[in-house]
């Protein structure tokens, strides 16, 4: 498995980073060479095997032992049908996956999981890229309504969904009495409570709580547009319009590209909110694939269930990743490796 | 993803020239660019604002009319939370995790990150492939077990160590993406000259290669200390009663006092207001971190 992994990433790395980088890394590390063939090279060979491990080794088994073992055990965990308590005797094989792939929860978990996927995108890209245009242009306070933007995605997520779930309590919520101070009759149990609305709901507040982050990044992929291309556009007498759908969209696409990838990774592992707001409910309507997972490992205690929930999670996470890097990424790491030189020779 | 860090250490200090060049390009806010950014910015702090503002108000006050603002202002709520030792207890173990977390994360990573970046030897792309690849793993999926490692093989179940290390554990493939191609960028030249004057590539890094690294360091730890300090799920498995961190307090307050919703706001700003003000201050870096992340 670690070999499947490792490809998606080492893809995207091997095209552009690792030319440059392994290039640069080969020539710093020449001078050095020299010398300790000099001095006698087996014994520098020897210090420097040394040093690598001295360096190299906390690092490496801090990893191993809180990120790659606990992986490892999922899958072990996932075969196995265990409470938690005693040791892993009733071996099972994939049952644990059946049940999990037949139950309707999970299934559901697994829609709105990708429902999320898609409306977060779908909702925040035109909205962050309206906002990040706004605030690109010059004027006052242009400093300050950055760092508004910003303050959502500063908060932790268990705080923002504290406040929110006081803001949606119904009736005595601030966003219940607005409504029906405007005339529109809020639902009963308020949004988060009914099914119809609650996963939309989730929703509207991640869009408050993500938008932030779509701008910022946004607004950084707005600094590296030549401005050349804007001075050329104005002799030519291009609208405003036509400016930013010709050439700052286009040349926003590495940057947009990467932010979509990050929002899905992200919306796929959704937990903190969720769990705060509704624990998945109501009815499951806003459950996902990790609320699932851990109320089957914490409340239930199934930790085989839960294990091969979570690594069906993964096997999704990392489907998505490697169609994504291939489909839509690759385009980047070839255009950064051919059309932009400018980044290689530093 | 890392393609881009590359030229990361030439980015920080940003391009004022440019963007004042840029700006001009773009003509001048008019009054309905300015309509627009208070929409934008009402829609972000009111959320925030209500919270605070209704920190101050009776629960009274709330339920007859939950737009209107303090009216007497009421104290008791803020006096209450900050006279709570709970609250206290909190804050301090957040404070220490997150220190932990930031350390650990820094000091190992740097120490990966060297030899990674700046020594050649065989098995050099495959090592820093194994970080790479913690990029991938949602940190859900490791969840289970890891509660099991920590509480039953390790003993660190409630203790700051146990929440400290895996949640460094998960910050480490950032930290190492984002610092390796810092390191490489420091002028080999440095390297070269230092190894002339007799030091040995240990005391180079010592002396050179460190106090350089400073930018870099203190993004991946503004980085780590974020990630740690805003924390849930973890936490959530592995800490209880006093050990509990400000977000498991924070939600555990707001269903034990359900009720008390202006209670709730108070508990909920002040937990705020550490974060808010460190995470302000640090905007710059936790911005170029982000871009070192995903700058296309």
């Amino acid at each position: 498995m670690a070999d499947d992994v490792t490809s998606p990433t080492g893809e995207s790395t091997s095209s552009a980073t690792l030319t440059a980088a392994g290039g640069a890394g080969r020539a710093t590390a020449r001078p050095a060479r020299p010398a300790a063939n000099e001095r006698g090279g087996r014994r520098t060979d020897r210090r420097m095997w040394l040093e690598i491990a001295v360096f190299v080794t906390p690092a490496l088994a801090i990893f191993a032992a809180f990120v790659v073992w606990p992986i490892v055990k999922a899958v072990q965990f996932s075969l196995y049908r265990w409470k938690g308590y005693g040791p892993l005797v009733d071996f099972v094989g994939l049952e644990n996956y059946t049940k999990v792939l037949r139950n309707e929860v999970f299934q559901d978990a697994v829609v709105h999981n990708l429902v999320i996927v898609v409306l977060s995108v779908a909702v925040q890209l035109p909205l962050g890229l309206a906002v990040a245009l706004l605030l690109n242009r010059r004027m006052r306070f242009q400093g300050l309504m950055r760092t508004i933007v910003f303050v959502p995605y500063v908060l932790a997520e268990v705080i923002a969904g504290v406040v929110w779930a006081q803001l949606l309590q119904p009736k005595y919520g601030i966003v219940d009495s607005l409504l029906t101070a405007i005339g529109i009759t809020p639902p009963a149990q308020g949004f988060l409570g009914t099914p119809e609305y609650a996963l939309m709901t989730v929703l509207v507040v991640l869009t408050w709580k993500y938008l932030g982050l779509a701008v910022i990044l946004l607004l950084a992929g707005l600094q590296s547009v030549p401005d050349e291309l804007y001075e050329a556009a104005q002799l030519d007498g291009a609208t405003w319009w036509q400016t930013q759908r010709r050439i700052t969209v286009p040349l926003l696409g590495p940057t947009i590209r990467m932010w979509i990838f990050l929002s899905m990774v992200g919306s796929l592992q959704l937990f903190d909110m969720v769990w705060i707001l509704t624990r998945g409910g109501p009815a499951n309507a806003t459950m996902t694939m990790a609320t699932f997972l851990i109320n089957e490992g914490t409340k239930r205690s199934n930790y085989g269930i839960a294990s091969a929930a979570s690594v069906v999670l993964f096997v999704i996470a990392l489907v998505v990743a490697l169609l994504y890097q291939r489909l839509v990424l690759a385009r980047d790491t070839a255009e950064t490796a051919v059309a932009r030189p400018r980044r290689r020779t530093r | 993803m890392t393609t881009t860090t590359l030229d990361r250490p030439t980015a920080p200090a940003g391009r004022p020239g440019r963007r004042n060049r840029r700006r001009s390009a773009f003509g001048e806010g008019g009054p309905l660019v300015y309509g627009i950014c208070l929409v934008v910015a009402a829609v972000t702090l009111t959320p925030v604002l209500v919270g605070v503002l209704g920190g101050f108000r009776s629960n009274a006050q709330l339920a007859n009319d939950p737009a209107g603002l303090p009216d007497p202002w009421v104290w008791t709520n803020y006096t209450g939370v900050l006279t709570d030792p709970a609250f206290w207890r909190y804050a301090l173990n957040s404070s220490v995790i997150a220190v932990v977390t930031t350390l650990v994360v820094v000091v190992a990573g740097m120490m990966a990150a060297y030899p990674l970046a700046r020594y050649r030897f065989p098995g050099r792309e495959a090592v820093y492939l194994v970080f790479v690849a913690g990029l991938l793993f949602p940190a859900a999926v490791a969840i289970i077990p890891l509660f099991i490692i920590i509480t039953r093989d390790l003993g660190l179940g409630n203790s700051w160590w146990g929440v400290a290390l895996p949640q460094a554990a998960f910050a480490l493939p950032m930290t190492i993406v984002i610092l390796r191609p810092f390191l490489m960028a420091i002028p080999r030249e440095l390297e070269e000259a230092s190894l002339l004057d007799g030091a040995t590539r240990i005391g180079f890094f010592w002396r050179i290669l460190l106090p350089l690294s400073g930018p870099g360091m203190v993004t991946v730890g503004v980085l780590a200390f974020v990630g740690s300090w805003n924390a849930y799920l973890l936490p959530l498995l592995l800490l209880q009663s006093d050990m509990k961190t400000l977000p498991l307090g924070v939600a555990d307050f707001s269903t034990e006092h359900s009720a008390d919703t202006a209670g709730v706001f108070a508990f909920t700003t002040l937990a705020m207001i550490p974060a808010l003000v460190f995470f302000l201050a640090m905007q710059k870096r936790i911005v170029s971190g982000l871009q070192g992340a995903v700058k296309g």
